[in-house]
């Protein structure tokens, strides 16, 4: 498989700040790169850079076998951006908007135009699509943002940030419309501070914090770097938990871990369900009410916290734009 | 690289989209006809009587070409705060990552608000005539001074393109260019006779490409009466050649700075 993008040794710095120290990474040809940082981590940098809008202080980065340097104009031909904060012109209708960015991509007028409509269909804007920008909602926006993108059929399109800022449903639909363009072949870069973003869209992530590379690799991989999965279960009264721990002791593939507090048992285990199975089995011998039992696979939350000591996003941002995960508990390491 | 066709039709693009804002932002249709319709007003009414002027020419003849002078100044400050607004929003980043031409997003810019000071002369034109202002020269040298004044305009869009994309808030950039453009516009011949200068003033006034461009839209309207004693310095004796010469001077300038700016320029 070829690399449609490929980065070496990036290096930017913004006066004594190092924004990015020497990453690398590649993204093989109609996959998607996950590229997951916290805020400030230098993921808008990689995007700026791979787009053209930033020179490099020092290494390489190729789009589509172009230097991004010195066949920046080329490059602008094949790519497409989505920036951190939509880029569209308040003033314009939803479709003139796309109709400019077409007539400045170069395509005919009569193709702008058909490809607009097809755009607003696609991203459910034809209702709205002459009306000017101004009155859109944020998701709208986006939409729109990522539409004007795609209209002269990039080979690779940037996207920085996608979701952020969008309440849970918008988001939702936001994964939907990413997945489609997967599977219409586009190579996407894609920037996320939510994990389980880069979980369900990604093919493979690269986790940078503080401009460096520190993780790498497919989800699975990532989450078999904090351990596999474990089984867990609470009971009705912390009495119960010594026997509990008892029947289930000879399953666990490591330190068991017991909190009387939140009369809760935790412990390391292989073989999904049909262990969990088991496990139920071995329970209808001993006298304790269960009140959940269920097996958890770490989440990549789990994974930026063990490779990094510090929590992925920031926990004070507004709620509304969390992504709806199920909130995982404190970290059980 | 971009051909010339594709720099004008790209450019092209832009002044449709810069002009279809205009159209739909009520806000800059009235910056640009009402309030040059109140300068020529408030000039000729509140202090008509008060200046004199050399001859017997009236007041609101000799104020006219100094009002049009200034608002088309002022008009062009539009081309810094609305680029630095681009700036803010993200749109420039978009653009500088579209294949286009690298000048067009200025050029498209500044043509529009060429466009929106033609619209300016024109209505102070005719808000002129009706206060008693008249042309007394030929159509062809009318039409020179408009243009001289479209030109000189011109010009200072693409210096203000620089400061928007340097200053990088609209409302810094219409401060700044108050503060610049106040003195710069007050300090020549834009509303009163230089003779009333003090020395300093009066050399400053008398190179000062405002007070040519007004003095040679005055000649080209002709709007100097017979009687009015001969400018004696080379500047106010060419004020056409002169001015063309500093407009040209200022393109050569900004044209090549703004471009290279804008290439390295990305919104934070
Ligand atoms: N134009 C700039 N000038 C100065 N510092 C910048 C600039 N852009 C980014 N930075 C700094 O570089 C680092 C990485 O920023 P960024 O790439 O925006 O991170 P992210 O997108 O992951 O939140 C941050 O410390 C940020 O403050
Ligand atoms: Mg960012």
């Amino acid at each position: 498989m070829t690399n449609a993008v490929v980065v070496e040794g990036l290096v930017k710095r913004f006066g004594e700040n190092t924004a990015l120290g020497g990453v690398d990474l590649t993204v093989s040809e109609g996959t998607v790169l996950g590229l997951l940082g916290p805020n400030g981590a230098g993921k808008t940098t990689v995007v700026r850079i791979l787009s053209t809008l930033l020179l490099p202080d020092a290494g390489r980065a190729e789009v589509n076998g172009l230097d991004v340097v010195s066949q920046a104009d080329q490059v602008r031909a094949t790519i497409g951006l989505t920036g951190q904060y939509a880029a569209v012109d308040e003033y314009l209708t939803g479709r003139e908007n796309l109709e400019m960015v077409g007539r400045l991509y170069r395509l005919g007028k009569r193709e702008a135009r058909s490809r607009a409509g097809q755009l607003l269909e696609r991203f459910e804007l034809t209702d709205a699509a002459n009306r000017p920008a101004k009155t859109y909602s944020g998701g709208m926006r986006r939409r729109l943002d990522i539409a004007a993108s795609l209209i002269a059929r990039p080979r690779v399109l940037f996207l920085d940030e996608p979701t952020t800022g969008l309440d849970p449903r918008s988001r939702l639909g936001m994964w939907e419309f990413i997945g489609d363009l997967v599977s219409d072949g586009t190579t996407i870069l894609l920037t996320t501070q939510y994990l389980e973003e880069a979980d369900r869209l990604a093919d493979r992530m690269v986790v940078i914090d503080k401009g460096e590379v520190i993780a790498r690799g497919t989800a699975d991989e990532l989450k078999a770097q904090v351990g596999g999965e474990r089984l867990e279960l609470t009971v009705a009264s912390a009495e119960q938990l010594a026997d509990v721990a008892e029947a289930l002791g000879p399953l666990a593939q490591g330190e068991l871990q017991r909190d009387h507090q939140s009369r809760r048992l935790s412990l390391p285990v292989t073989g999904g369900t049909d262990t969990l199975a088991e496990a139920l089995r071995r329970l209808a011998g001993v006298r304790a009410d269960v009140l959940d039992i269920g097996l958890r696979r770490p989440d990549l939350d789990d994974v930026f916290l063990t490779l990094t000591g510090h929590a992925a996003e920031e926990k004070a941002m507004d709620d509304e734009s969390r992504p709806t995960a199920p909130a995982t508990a404190g970290a059980q390491s | 690289m971009t051909t010339l066709a594709e720099t004008l039709s790209d450019s092209a693009v832009i002044t449709r989209r810069n002009l279809i804002k205009v159209k739909r932002v009520p806000d800059l249709i009235v910056f640009a006809t009402l309030s040059p319709i109140m300068f020529v007003l408030l000039f000729r009414f509140v202090f008509g009587g008060a200046i004199n002027v050399p001859g017997n020419v009236s007041y609101a003849e000799f104020l006219l070409p100094g009002i049009f002078t200034q608002t088309v100044i002022f008009g062009s400050t539009i081309t810094g705060s609305s680029i630095a607004e681009d700036l803010q929003k993200g749109l420039i980043d978009r653009f500088r990552s579209l294949p286009m031409s690298r000048s067009a997003v200025l050029i498209g810019r500044t043509v529009a608000d060429l466009g929106l000071n033609a619209l300016s002369i024109a209505v102070m034109a005719l808000t002129g005539l009706v206060v008693g202002w008249r042309i007394h020269s030929s159509v062809g040298e009318a039409i020179v001074g408009f243009l001289l004044l479209l030109v000189f305009s011109y010009s200072i869009s693409w210096l203000m393109a620089l400061v928007g994309l340097t200053v990088r808030t609209p409302e810094v950039v219409n401060n700044a260019s108050f503060i610049v453009i106040f003195p710069i516009t007050f300090v020549a011949s834009t509303f009163v006779p230089l003779e009333t200068f003090p020395t300093v003033l009066r050399t400053f006034a008398e190179w000062n490409p405002v007070s040519t461009v007004a003095q040679s839209a005055r000649e080209l309207f002709g709007n100097i009466p017979a009687g009015v004693p001969e400018p004696d310095v080379w500047s106010l004796q060419h004020p056409l050649a002169y001015s063309l010469l500093w407009a040209a001077l200022i393109l050569a300038v900004f044209v090549p700075l703004s471009v290279r700016k804008y290439l390295r320029t990305a919104s934070r």
